[in-house]
């Protein structure tokens, strides 16, 4: 067949499934439009096909391959199971990620929580230990921060509600920002998520046990513990994240490092995504309640410490049945 | 269809057994489309700060919030909603797919974007570029672990027209890649200068039997000949 003759006979086909395309691409196409839009792609496919086959000009052929490219677009996606099943996520599928990964969670934990209580102890028992981690502008800034006299505690010494706003808004940003930083070194071939794990460890670590030692501990430790069970961990399982992603580079099995990398991102890029739930209702937790000194320091504690079992009890119990919701 | 051809194109194959190809984006472009996309999120992040600035603190809160939205997720919801492009690559004409052809997807565009801050060290891009310039598609790191690839999008061609000719048969058989090479040398006339036309002609004159000063009307003939009556 001559390539006019063909054009002209399919022509207006093609010219009907561009503009089924054009209204799918915008989202505007009705369940009645699509029906038989599977149909008319494997057409076009078809035609595409013989006109490359029978030599016709790349005029002819080119932009029916651009159509063919447009209707694969439309036809195979890649359904994200992130957007799709929130619930299912939150209620068993964090928790199972989290158990199935527990090597990388394990080690994460013990890099950034050993670092952590050691240094504290270490601060507690060497007081002059804080200023070679900590530069003592900062020191001071973080005793007015927890000064048994301040009326609400936090990131700036006396507060109004309305700042509880801005603190909360100051704590995602912040927090997530750190959290994504520690997954994302991960790349390089783990040692970045160490060294945040291990950094961030021995800041929070040095602060704490300077404002214990100086006998602050009181403010501090009811300020920190409720929040802490949210904030901490998720620092934890970010690194955990960033360390999957490193082992996969260095390790990566019978698969080549490209494959594997790109088959651990996809795990570990869920397991953010928790993270960010986490770190969500700590900063939550950290401005609206943690700042304020009307409730009794025993009560603070006594919520925190629930929190903690919470945040230990979900992660190590929930989704293990099979009939978990979905 | 030659084996390994001497360009940067990256062939797909669909589930209907048809080759798509596709023109991966090389350095220059997507820098160009990132500063774009900077310089608009500069933009953003200035115009919303002015009035959340006179909210008091409440407005320092939302802007940190929007600070941390336009920082970490701009990328990500250009990307995910509009086809693959952030607005800078809507201006460079790029678009972001997976390795299959496929617009990219929530995972695919968070590991990408969140890679973002490993392609930026040590300083001003320096892996993402080392990298974007040793893979054969253009990928950085982020692209890499996300498998995504960014491409030029697809414009719509014009079609030219082919000068008018008495159309011709030739007395032996062309095959496949000699009927596209007439073809394309016959569309693509108006974009050539004369003397050009009449060199590429003259090639083929021997083999036409015919003298090279009529070599590129006999081209011409033989084009029409195979488009068909029209």
């Amino acid at each position: 067949m001559k390539q006019s003759l063909f054009e002209s006979r399919h022509q207006p086909q093609w010219q009907a499934f561009a503009e089924q395309l054009n209204r799918l691409e915008q989202g505007k196409a009705k369940a009645s439009d699509v029906a038989d839009f599977p149909h008319q792609y494997r057409r076009l496919c078809q035609h595409l096909a013989l006109a490359q086959e029978r030599g016709y000009s790349s005029y002819l052929v080119d932009p029916l391959q651009q159509l063919a490219l447009r209707g694969h677009q439309q036809l195979y996606r890649h359904r994200s199971q992130l957007g799709a099943s929130v619930l299912g996520f939150v209620l068993a599928g964090f928790p199972r990620l989290v158990r199935e990964q527990w090597r990388f969670v394990a080690v994460a934990s013990v890099l950034f929580f050993g670092s952590l209580l050691g240094i504290a102890l270490l601060v507690y028992l060497f007081p002059e230990l804080i200023y070679s981690i900590i530069s003592p502008q900062q020191v001071a800034e973080m005793q007015d921060m927890y000064d048994p006299d301040a009326s609400r505690l936090g990131r700036a010494a006396e507060r109004a509600s309305s700042e509880d706003w801005m603190m909360f808004g100051y704590y995602v940003m912040h927090n997530i920002g750190i959290a994504f930083q520690t997954f994302a070194a991960g790349l390089l071939f783990g040692l970045g998520s160490v060294f945040f794990l291990i950094f961030n460890g021995l800041i929070i670590g040095a602060v704490s046990g300077h404002l214990t030692e100086i006998g602050y501990g009181q403010t501090f430790w009811s300020f920190v513990i409720g929040h802490g069970a949210f904030e901490l961990t998720a620092i934890a399982l970010a690194g955990a994240a960033g360390l999957q992603l490193g082992w996969a580079l260095i390790s990566p099995g019978r698969l080549t490092r490209g494959e594997s990398l790109r088959l651990a991102a996809h795990k570990s890029v869920q397991l953010l995504c928790g993270v960010m739930v986490f770190l969500l209702i700590a900063a939550f937790i950290e401005a609206y309640w943690s700042s304020t000194t009307v409730i009794a320091a025993w009560v603070k504690y006594l919520v925190g410490a629930v929190l903690w079992l919470l945040v230990a009890a979900y992660l190590i119990f929930a989704g293990r049945t099979q009939h978990a919701p979905e | 269809m030659p084996s390994t051809p001497l360009d940067t194109r990256y062939q797909i194959e669909t589930p209907e057994g048809i080759d798509l190809p596709l023109r991966p984006a090389g350095l220059v472009p997507r820098v160009l489309a990132f500063a774009f996309d900077l310089l608009a999120r500069g933009v953003i992040m200035g115009v919303l700060m002015v009035p959340l600035a006179l909210l008091g603190n409440v407005g320092l809160g939302l802007g940190a919030l929007l600070l941390f939205l336009v920082s970490w997720w701009y990328m990500v919801l250009f990307e995910v909603l509009n086809q693959g492009c952030s607005p800078g690559k809507q201006v460079m004409g790029l678009r972001v797919v997976q390795d299959d052809g496929t617009p990219v997807g929530w995972s695919a565009s968070l590991i990408r974007n969140l890679l973002r801050f490993v392609d930026m060290l040590p300083f001003g891009y320096f892996l993402g570029a080392i990298s974007c310039l040793q893979h054969p598609h253009f990928k950085r790191l982020g692209d890499l672990a996300a498998g995504t690839l960014v491409v030029y999008r697809e414009r719509p061609l014009p079609r030219p027209q082919i000068p008018q000719a008495a159309a011709l048969r030739l007395p032996f058989a062309l095959d496949l890649n000699e009927q596209r090479a007439i073809l394309g040398f016959a569309e693509r006339q108006g974009e050539l200068s004369a003397e050009r036309v009449h060199e590429l002609a003259a090639i083929l004159a021997p083999s036409l039997q015919v003298s090279p000063a009529r070599a590129a009307q006999q081209l011409n003939g033989v084009a029409r000949g195979l488009l068909g009556p029209t």
